[in-house]
């Protein structure tokens, strides 16, 4: 009996010292909840979604303080995603943010802009080049598509521009898709 | 409708190699004789070149040349970037008119980055080479020849060649020359080989000297008599003991990469690998004769032979042209359209797509220019639903499940896509054709592959804006204590101070006494000062006082 209760005291004592190394030494800082929700976000940083950036919103969900529905550039393939990773339920998007649209990017009409750097200092991800009282331009393959630089522009000059196809990023339809162009099988 | 080639018979001339079966595969009808017979016509020189920045798989290529610069045969035009990448030259003498977006030989039917170069009809070319003896040149030389020679894959999928030989990182068993040229209607590899079988033979040992492989094979398809009698009279007379001439049966897609490499050895590409993998090499006979006028003439990929042919134009033939050389010329030196052309396809009609219009320039790439009535080539019925008849599995030459791709495919489960070796399919449509509810099985790949492109694409693009926005966020933050430990130390050394206006009102006494000397120091060398009486002496004393009365005066206000 004493000898149960010791063999089984010691090998707690043993197991409780490995698993107290073990959670110093494989210690993980952040949250690898946040981080996987991070991924999935789309990164446009807009704020549409009322926090500060992709991440806060990430962290938000993560503490159960955000539904999955509040990205509207990610549309319904991220609230899909999101309910995947976290077990939920898909919902439609909330019109309360805003509603999903194809990816856009922004330009500065050269003419017009006055070089205030308004716009510098709003874009999220420092897509703009310019400095005051020079022309400003915008990094299109940078250019998230947030159009937070959109309402501080005092002469109005950023307009938001649809992303124009190219060989590159064009993409087969799906049969059934409407097409003239049908691939042509012997 | 084809049978699908389950079995075949090893062909009588060939007592050494033994043969393999890939699986799959179809036997079709060929169409190759309509144009294998006439020889190769030169197309005339076009007015206008239009040259593709990409004609190849990687980076597109950077350009040299400005609007308004001449060119001359052979100028390089634009660069390679990156590793994977092929450069471009002025395939004529004339002058650069514009690098503008034009139409591009296209699925999407969508315009790309193109040099515009008006051609001067004097063809001169830049200073002429001396031939040389390959055997002199040390295998960097070689290699960089061929690489500068914009040489891409002629049979099609246009990989630079120069990464493929890989020149000598790898030890390599086996040197394919592939001239199986399997898909119906083409036939512009079956003409290289019959009427410069001797450029072809020179390529191939240029590469072999190159890769040092321990075999070297030709491949020829069957039907190819003429083509193999002239590659056997060509090896017979330069003696070479080391390329041997293979026949494979005709079985579609005998002539793919990894399909010709398991009929000659029996031996499987890893999925998603390359042939370099298991120790081979795999080249096009086009390609051959490129590198033979890369290495040896020293002139760059500037033209290449394009099968014009189907019921729809009126002399189908192989015709020689320049690269940018316009479709419809193409077209037209091929005697034109006949009345009943119902669509123009660009590759053959099994791997090809349809353009909308003929005004596209020709690419490395471009093999084949098919026209076809609607007699010819009916436009596919509507799809029916899929009655898991298993055809399609039955006659994939890669050894897939096209019905399970096609439901994942079509229910957007890309993911589950991918884990059926979406990426091994090579795009060959005997699954679509083999298909009893003609269902377009091959353009539902073609789609899924994109898409799983365009979201890697988003990703890697989200992925950067992260990064973006958290440097951002640093500086910001940086910034902020910067300015903060900035204002502590001024408060600080404010604070060290006992009567902030002590310092202040020292500051102006020093600044006062300054002014005051100078001024002094300027009165010292008044002028017209000597043998004054002493009544003008009096005057000048009263003003000099006078004067520094009221400058005390102002100091004082």
């Amino acid at each position: 009996m004493l000898t149960a209760l010791l063999a089984l005291g010691v090998l707690a004592a043993l197991i409780g010292l490995v698993l107290g190394y073990a959670a110093i030494r494989f210690h993980v800082d952040s949250d690898p909840v946040v981080e996987q929700i991070d991924k999935l976000l789309p990164q446009t940083q807009c704020g549409q979604c009322t926090y500060a950036g992709c991440r806060p919103y990430a962290e938000a969900i993560a503490a159960g303080e955000a539904d999955i529905n509040q990205c509207p550039p990610g549309g319904e393939a991220t609230i899909n995603a999101l309910a995947d990773l976290l077990g939920r339920d898909p919902k439609p998007l909330n019109p309360e943010h805003g509603e999903h649209s194809e990816k856009t990017v922004v330009i500065i009409d050269e003419q017009v802009c006055i070089g205030c750097t308004l716009c510098i200092q709003a874009c999220p991800v420092d897509a703009i080049v310019g400095a005051a009282k020079q022309m400003h331009t915008v990094i299109r393959d940078e250019c998230t598509g947030c159009d937070l630089c959109i309402p501080p522009c005092p002469v109005e000059c950023i307009h938001i521009v649809p992303l124009q196809p190219r060989i590159g990023n064009w993409v087969w339809p799906q049969p059934g898709e409407q097409d003239d162009r049908q691939v042509v099988h012997g | 409708m084809a049978e699908s080639a389950r079995s075949f018979t090893r062909p009588a001339a060939q007592p050494f190699r033994q043969l393999h079966r890939f699986h799959g595969g179809l036997k079709l009808p060929g169409h190759r004789e309509i144009t294998a017979a006439t020889p190769i016509r030169q197309a005339p020189m076009p007015a206008q070149l239009v040259l593709p920045l990409q004609q190849h798989i990687g980076e597109p290529a950077e350009c040299l040349v400005q609007p308004g610069d001449t060119v001359y045969r052979g100028q390089p035009i634009a660069r390679q970037v990156g590793d994977i990448s092929a450069g471009l030259h002025a395939p004529t003498s004339g002058t650069v008119l514009a690098i503008e977006d034009r139409p591009v030989a296209h699925p999407s039917g969508l315009q790309a980055a193109c040099i515009i170069i008006e051609t001067d009809g004097e063809d001169r070319g830049g200073k002429t080479a001396t031939r040389v003896d390959y055997h002199d040149l040390p295998l960097d030389e070689l290699c960089d020849r061929i690489r500068a020679a914009g040489i891409v894959g002629l049979g099609g999928a246009g990989f630079p060649t120069q990464v493929k030989l890989g020149c000598n990182a790898r030890p390599v068993k086996l040197l394919i020359i592939n001239a199986v040229e399997c898909e119906p209607y083409i036939a512009c590899d079956n003409r290289l080989v019959q009427e410069r079988a001797a450029e072809v033979i020179e390529g191939v040992r240029i590469l072999q000297y190159i890769v040092q492989p321990t075999e070297c094979i030709i491949a020829i398809e069957d039907g190819m008599s003429a083509a193999e009698s002239a590659l056997r009279a060509e090896l017979a007379r330069g003696n070479d003991t080391g390329i041997s001439l293979t026949r494979v049966p005709e079985i579609y897609p005998s002539g793919g990469e990894r399909q010709l490499i398991k009929v000659l050895t029996g031996e499987e590409v890893p999925s998603q690998g390359f042939p370099a993998d298991i120790g081979m090499i795999c080249q096009n006979v086009g390609t051959t004769a490129a590198v033979y006028n890369a290495v040896i003439k020293q002139q760059p990929l500037v033209s290449r032979i394009v099968t014009v042919t189907g019921e729809g134009v009126a002399q189908p033939q192989n015709i020689e042209a320049l690269i940018g050389t316009p479709v419809s010329q193409l077209i037209a030196a091929a005697g034109g359209y006949n009345a009943h052309v119902d669509r123009l396809l660009i590759g053959g009609p099994m791997m090809g797509y349809a353009v909308a219009n003929d005004d596209i320039p020709v690419t490395k790439t471009m093999n084949c220019i098919l026209a076809v009535t609607r007699d010819e080539m009916p436009a596919p019925p509507p799809a029916e639903p899929c009655i898991r008849c298993s055809k399609c599995t039955d006659a994939c030459p890669a050894d897939l499940l096209p019905q399970q791709l096609y439901w994942y495919t079509r229910s957007s489960n890309l993911d589950a896509a991918q884990d059926y070796n979406l990426f091994d399919c090579i795009e060959c449509g005997c699954c679509a054709y083999v298909c009893p509810s003609h269902i377009p099985l091959v353009q539902y790949y073609r789609h899924a592959k994109a898409e799983i492109w365009t979201r890697e694409q988003q990703t890697r693009a989200s992925d950067f804006a992260r990064q973006r926005h958290e440097a951002r966020l640093e500086r910001l933050e940086r910034i902020k204590q910067e300015r903060a430990a900035r204002m502590a130390k001024k408060k600080q050394a404010l604070a060290g101070e006992d009567d902030s206006g002590a310092s202040k009102k020292a500051a102006i006494q020093a600044a006062l006494d300054r002014v005051k000397r100078k001024k002094e120091q300027s009165h010292a060398t008044t002028k017209n000062t000597e043998n004054l009486t002493a009544e003008q002496q009096q005057l000048i004393d009263a003003a000099d006082k006078r004067r520094r009365e009221s400058s005390t005066q102002s100091a004082d206000d």
